[in-house]
């Protein structure tokens, strides 16, 4: 009996084994395309081994473009204009380009592989991203599933970044999870600490990063992040701002008030931040400190789901009824949202029915 | 079997078409047949995955399990020849066939789950081939599946400007069509039975 499922399972493994083989050899020969240079907006040219994808291809030497999904195909972040060399737009790339993004030679970076010599052409901010390595000095616990965290870069190492972009977290392995991940949290510190940034985590159920952040993450520990990325940032104009906010949306806004309150500011400012129960209200005494310190700011705290025995006093319900007051001039009026996809599309929506020229509206999606 | 290759090539066409009779290799058949372009591509790459697929089968089953008397564990290694071979054949397409491998692109890993070339495979088992006839039906199996799924790409681009009625666009439309193709397909069947 033993001698037959020992038989059975050598010879499964057997072939199983060969052809394994057989198809790493075949790996090796067919996948070679030797070196290949990338031209990078005509200015620099980098030379990589070629077979792998246009976007691995740039990370491996240190030019980041942004991915949440890791090079799937399924987030559409990594684009990139594909001048000469990536070949015809892959089945996999269509749903995520326009018309105008295809008469561009926009592609999906993940989706290119590099097999001949390619240039192409990314924002020059792009170089400014970098991977950081770093140590963890403070971890505050602001909710019963918000934390704030601060990674303070390697001694000598400063990040140039805007209120209001974002990094990417590198998650290590841990308990079942063999692979690291990474994902993106908007900076909540400002920047004008150039030696460490803040990052707002939300645990999510079931998420891989933020699982990690909260419960392996010790103060003392290293961490990596690459950035910073990101359009969504404080415009230097004067027109008056609304920010609205929810969750951990509250950080990218806390960047760019701590930022306001280095450089000074004389704009109206009023800031709506949702949330459901008092339970998951955080760092509120010092968005109420602002109102001293700014000459026309009003922090709103909205609690959608407040039970009568939280003895709440302030507003209820959604943000959006709220906005025709504190709007003064909508021709005049920026506004930077930070949270879900539902929201955002509420509060744009409602924004622009009170007159909030559109191209004013900023806001960062966590989708 | 007293059957001869040479009818056998044809019958798996025409008599007993591995899609039109046994309605098997359905998931590409349906997603890819949009254009003829990339049906002529995907019906090539699986005759040819066919024939190779086969004949690496028959092998398998004649020299290895066989002889090893593990015939049930044919499931498991026809499925790992398969997927190996198919994987194969993809580092090549991409590396000599440019062009056909953007028409495929992420299609060409549907061929390893496509149950047509499983099924060709056992039916080769069931019905005692030999190696010859073997190959045969399975070039035959190839040909006639891409008959079916040209044909239907084929109605299905002059289809486009036609009037199709909301719910049954697309799928529903063709599962029709294929069904109605099976129907004269059977008209064959009586001119060389090789069951």
């Amino acid at each position: 009996m033993l001698i037959t499922i020992l038989k059975d399972t050598g010879v499964i493994t057997g072939v199983s084994g060969i052809l394994a083989i057989l198809l790493v050899i075949a790996e090796r020969w067919l996948n070679n395309y030797g070196d290949c240079k990338i031209n990078v907006n005509n200015k620099r040219e980098l030379t990589v081994k070629g077979g792998s994808s246009l976007l691995n291809s740039l990370s491996e030497e240190q030019v980041f473009l942004p991915s949440a999904c890791g090079g799937r195909g399924s987030c559409g972040a990594c684009k990139c204009k594909v001048l000469d060399g990536g070949g015809p737009v892959l089945p996999t790339e269509k749903p995520f380009l326009n018309q105008a993004e295809l008469a561009d030679n926009v592609r999906l970076s993940c989706q290119v592989k590099v097999k001949s010599d390619v240039s192409i052409e990314i924002p020059e901010s792009i170089f400014n991203i970098r991977q950081f390595s770093s140590v963890i000095t403070e971890i505050i616990d602001y909710t019963y599933d918000i934390k704030g965290i601060t990674f303070q870069l390697e001694p000598g190492e400063t990040i140039d970044f805007q209120a209001g972009q974002y990094v990417q977290l590198i998650s290590e392995p841990y308990a079942k999870v063999k692979q690291g991940v990474t994902r993106a949290y908007s900076i909540s510190s400002k920047p004008d600490d150039v030696n460490a940034i803040q990052l707002i985590i939300r645990l999510v159920p079931e998420g891989i990063c933020s699982t990690w952040a909260h419960t392996q993450l010790k103060v003392g520990d290293k961490a990596r992040f690459t950035g910073p990325y990101g359009d969504f940032y404080l415009r230097d104009t004067d027109a008056d701002i609304l920010f609205v906010a929810g969750g951990s949306g509250k950080a990218p806004i806390k960047s760019m008030l701590e930022h306001l309150a280095v450089v000074g500011t004389k704009r109206k400012m009023t800031y709506f931040f949702g949330a459901r129960t008092p339970k998951d209200l955080y760092l509120t005494e010092e968005m109420e400190s602002f109102e001293k310190l700014f000459d026309d700011f009003a922090y709103e705290p909205v609690l959608s789901h407040a039970a009568p025995e939280d003895n709440w006093q302030g507003k209820t319900g959604f943000v959006m009824p709220f906005f025709k007051d504190a709007i003064r001039d909508p021709k005049n009026t920026e506004a930077y949202l930070c949270g879900s996809p539902g929201m955002i599309d509420a509060v744009t929506k409602s924004l622009t029915d009170l007159g909030v020229p559109k191209e004013k509206i900023y806001f960062d999606s966590f989708g | 079997m007293e059957i001869s290759a040479f009818l056998l090539f044809w019958a798996a066409i025409f008599t007993s078409n591995i899609l039109l009779t046994n309605f098997l290799g359905m998931c590409s058949y349906l997603s890819v047949s949009k254009e003829v372009e990339s049906s002529m591509g995907l019906g090539i790459a699986v005759s040819f995955v066919l024939v190779f697929t086969t004949a690496l089968n028959w092998l398998a089953y004649h020299y290895l399990l066989v002889p090893f008397h593990i015939e049930y564990l044919q499931y498991i290694v026809f499925i790992i020849v398969i997927a190996a071979f198919v994987q194969l054949l993809e580092l090549l397409i991409e590396r000599f066939a440019p062009a056909l491998y953007y028409s495929l692109g992420i299609f060409l890993p549907l061929i390893t789950v496509n149950c047509a070339i499983f099924g060709v495979s056992l039916f080769m088992v069931i019905r005692n081939y030999n190696f010859l006839q073997s190959i045969a039906y399975g070039f035959g199996s190839g040909l006639g599946w891409l008959l079916a799924i040209l044909m239907l790409a084929g109605l299905r681009g002059k289809l486009r400007e036609k009037m199709v009625p909301a719910g049954l666009r697309g799928t529903g439309i063709s599962l029709i069509i294929t069904g109605i193709m099976a129907l004269a397909f059977v008209g064959f069947s009586g001119i060389a039975p090789i069951q």
